[in-house]
């Protein structure tokens, strides 16, 4: 009689659901159709479905390995520090908001846009710091003569003996990207016993005549142009002028090329792709590390508090160094609360779902997918493939039955 | 302790009780002359909620016995409605993104004709229309708000500074973003994280260059994904999302930007790129402060072949009717007004397939020039992709917009990816 309002609850939020998704994983999509263990062979054929189990496989792998053992270190470290509790609560704090909203943070800290990502930004300003990036990085070579690359800088193959003119056109830039200063390009003057020539942004409105320096095209002031032999070995360098052009003053009498080195066209740091197709697994492993990384702490904490202190203090007077106290001792002591940590995280990671939801964006959902997602997916993302989606959920159980049930004997033998 | 456990449980237990009244409600009450409550579950949010809201303003004042209770259902409302519909309380009305569903639920009875809203429908809108909201011989659908999608947006100032026109055909097309890179704009804000963007390229191209007739025949599978006609309008894409230089981040940048994001690509003063590729629904998503005309304006998609000049490819929102109750057949009649149509249009941000708005009812001119191209297009499609099963042609990670993301990541592999689109869609329509 008492227990009427549980059982009737249980019957109608538990045990009618679990049956009817047993039973609907062996019908047809949104149909009454029988169609045996169909769906379940799907689970193992579907591209989808076999990505979602390699990658739960991964998550399995690392996650609750790297979640304990990031929590034991906290949680040895903070015992010895003064500003444990700010730390703890520091590290605790990701715990406090929900999964959604942590991969809705880690969405915006992942983008691959520098000026976007916080992740990127940090790499960006180390990166450019080492190698700064160059006045004009789009810019490329208005004619067919100027050949190279970004990366290993334009030359210009028309050879040049003293007396000659180099005309080193460039496009690609935008008018708010032209160096400061910049004024209308002229035409170089040819010297005696000089080479000289002119960088400019080869285009004007329109587009205008390539490879010829016209009125309101601007010259490009400070680039740095390269004399060299024939060999491909710089002879000299100097800088352009406002209006773009440079001069190489009293050149011996021999052939050569002028070249604009690659550092000019050095791109600023574009950003690692975190949300792309490659690195969005690791992404969102960083990601839900750092939300249960506080609760793995707190948990061991709690376990290491609890360790008599004398076993600790007898172990270092036998003469232990500090590693094979925690190696020895600690850790065995630990074993227990180390395992509930370890097997909470087996079933987390098993269901793993939101941030996996929240933080990749549409395209590289099929490549981050885990059976949670694969679940929903198939079930309401449009598909409505409930037969399939009810086959993934009863596969998902009984991945999950074993882990429950070492934790149930695990109570029992504590009890 | 409980005492406090069966407190609970009984708020519980009232909780619920309440919670089947309610449901149970709107259906009990029969209506008897104009009057009763309407619940509607729409896709229309934000800024599009506010202004359906005006609609229904004008019609409750029109009929004050009656009520209406308009929930927002976003992106979710397809799962919404069919839930709703399989829970047995179903809304009296439903407005849907796609007609894929509205067929699938008239097919199953769910949802009632609204064959008395045919003759105002036949009067002010373009035959294409009621037959797209024609299931079996009957009308269900009224497709209240359209899209043209045939337009491409551009940044003002950026074609200043390229000495750039807007093309008419996509030879010239090509080489306007070929001038705009020169310039040193990028000329494509490309919103590949988003699918659907790509399957409307994809379509925009198809119809111009395969033409009306192969394209209705791929749109019910009749033809393969592999035939000669999807390779070469694949090719004809991937001049456009092959372009890598000229595309902000280039192809990998692209998988990762969003349709909102694209949008403030173009549509700003500080602009990464050049044009944005999508319908008329683009400025809504503008966050600068940037005006028509002045910063941002439209062409129509380029022609490829002078037959189908005037092909527009557009999409629309469904209004069906699940109950068939006097107050939700006068709501569907309204909606199949003019008057109803116009409210929304001297809003903004709004096309009608209704012919009946008169040109000054929208008052943003390039709003103007897109809705008066999409009522009176000579030759118009229904978005393919919404026409197709959803698994195939709406899914997030999936069928087409999935694969065309993959063709986006490798523009090369025109075979592979019509090989494996039409395998996705043969497993879509079940054969």
């Amino acid at each position: 009689m008492f227990l009427a309002p549980a059982v009737f609850f249980l019957t109608v939020w538990i045990l009618y659901p679990l049956i009817d998704t047993v039973r609907r994983s062996f019908l047809y999509r949104d149909t009454n159709r029988w169609i045996g263990f169909h769906n379940y062979k799907e689970i193992f054929t579907l591209d989808t479905t076999v990505t979602a189990i390699k990658n739960n496989a991964i998550w399995i792998g690392v996650v609750p390995a790297l979640v304990t053992a990031i929590g034991l270190i906290f949680a040895v470290l903070t015992e010895r520090i003064r500003w444990s509790v700010a730390f703890k609560t520091v590290v605790f704090m990701p715990m406090a908001i929900s999964l959604f909203a942590a991969g809705v943070i880690w969405r915006v800290m992942d983008q691959e846009d520098p000026h976007l990502g916080a992740l990127n930004a940090g790499i960006g300003a180390i990166h450019d710091t080492f190698r700064p990036p160059g006045a004009l990085p789009d810019a490329e070579p208005s004619t067919a003569g100027l050949t190279g690359s970004p990366q290993r800088g334009f030359v210009l193959q028309t050879p040049l003996r003293p007396g000659d003119v180099a005309r080193l056109g460039l496009t690609g830039i935008s008018p708010d990207n032209v160096p400061h200063g910049a004024v209308q390009a002229a035409n170089p003057t040819p010297k005696a016993h000089g080479i000289t020539g002119v960088v400019w942004r080869d285009f004007k409105p329109g587009g205008g005549k390539t490879g010829q320096v016209e009125q309101g095209e601007l010259g490009l002031p400070g680039v740095t142009v390269e004399l060299r032999d024939t060999a491909g070995k710089r002879i000299d360098s100097t800088s352009t002028e406002d209006n773009g052009t440079f001069a190489f003053d009293d050149v011996d009498a021999s052939d050569y090329r002028a070249a604009i080195g690659p550092k000019t066209f050095a791109k600023p740091f574009g950003g690692i792709a975190w949300l792309g197709p490659k690195l969005i697994t690791p992404a969102l492993i960083i990601a839900y590390t750092w939300v249960w990384a506080g609760f793995a702490m707190v948990v061991i904490a709690a376990g290491l508090a609890a360790i008599p202190r004398e076993v600790l203090e007898a172990a270092r007077t036998d003469g232990g160094t500090e590693w094979q106290v925690f190696r020895r001792v600690t850790v065995p002591l630990l074993a227990p609360v180390l395992s509930v940590v370890f097997i909470t995280m087996l079933i987390n990671v098993l269901k793993v779902f939101d941030i996996v939801l929240s933080v990749a964006p549409g395209s590289s959902q099929d490549d981050a997918n885990v059976i949670a997602l694969a679940m929903w997916r198939s079930s309401f993302g449009g598909v409505n493939d409930y037969g399939l989606g009810a086959a993934i959920a009863v596969f998902l159980f009984l991945l999950v039955i074993p882990v429950l049930a070492l934790n149930v004997r695990r109570f029992r033998r504590e009890a | 302790m409980r005492h406090y456990r069966w407190y609970v449980l009984g708020l519980f237990a009232l909780v619920i009780a309440g919670l089947v009244a309610a449901g149970t409600a709107g259906g009990a009450r029969h209506a008897r002359g104009v009057s009763g409550d309407i619940s509607i579950i729409g896709k229309w949010t934000g800024g599009e909620q506010k202004s359906f809201q005006a609609v229904v303003d004008a019609f409750e004042k029109q009929n004050p016995d009656v009520k209406v209770k308009y929930t927002p259902g976003g992106d979710n409302t397809p799962q919404l409605v069919s839930t709703a519909v399989a829970g047995g309380n179903p809304p009296d009305v439903a407005i849907l993104p796609q007609p894929g569903l509205m067929r699938d639920l008239a097919r199953r009875g769910a949802a009632k004709p609204i064959t008395f809203a045919k003759a105002t429908l036949a009067k002010n809108e373009a035959p294409v229309w009621l037959t797209l909201g024609t299931v079996k011989g009957k009308l269900y659908g009224l497709f209240f708000k359209a899209a043209n999608k045939s337009t491409v947006w551009y940044n003002v100032k950026l074609f200043k500074d390229a000495g750039a026109k807007p093309a008419t055909t996509f030879p010239a097309f090509l080489k306007l973003a070929k001038t705009l890179k020169a310039s040193g704009a990028k000329a494509y804000a490309i919103a590949a994280a988003d699918g659907w963007t790509l399957t409307d390229l994809f379509e925009n191209i198809y119809l111009r260059q395969a033409g009306p007739a192969k394209y209705d025949l791929l749109t019910t599978h009749k033809i393969k994904w592999t035939d000669a006609s999807v390779k070469s309008a694949l090719r004809t894409m991937a001049k456009i999302v092959g372009d890598t230089g000229n595309i902000p981040g280039g192809r990998s940048g692209a998988l990762q930007t969003d349709f909102p994001t694209s949008v403030t690509q173009v549509l700003t003063d500080k602009p990464k790129a050049a044009m944005e590729i999508e319908g008329d629904f683009v400025p809504n998503d503008v966050k600068a402060d940037v005006k028509p005309i002045k910063d941002y304006n439209v062409f129509p998609f380029p022609s490829i072949k002078a037959s189908t000049r005037a092909g527009i490819v557009g999409g629309g929102d469904t209004v069906i009717m699940l109950k068939s109750n006097a107050a939700a057949r006068a709501l569907i009649s309204y909606l199949a007004t003019p008057q109803a149509a116009t409210i929304w249009a001297n809003r903004g941000g709004f096309s009608s397939p209704n012919r009946g708005v008169k040109s000054s009812a929208y008052k943003d001119p390039l709003n103007r020039k897109t809705s008066l191209a999409l009522a009176n297009a000579k030759i118009f499609r229904f978005d393919m992709s919404d026409l197709q099963p959803a698994a195939f042609g709406a899914t997030t990670g999936q069928g087409e917009w999935k694969l065309f993301q993959d063709f986006v990541s490798n523009p090369k592999n025109v075979n592979g990816i019509a090989a494996k689109l039409e395998a996705a869609a043969k497993k879509a329509y079940g054969k």
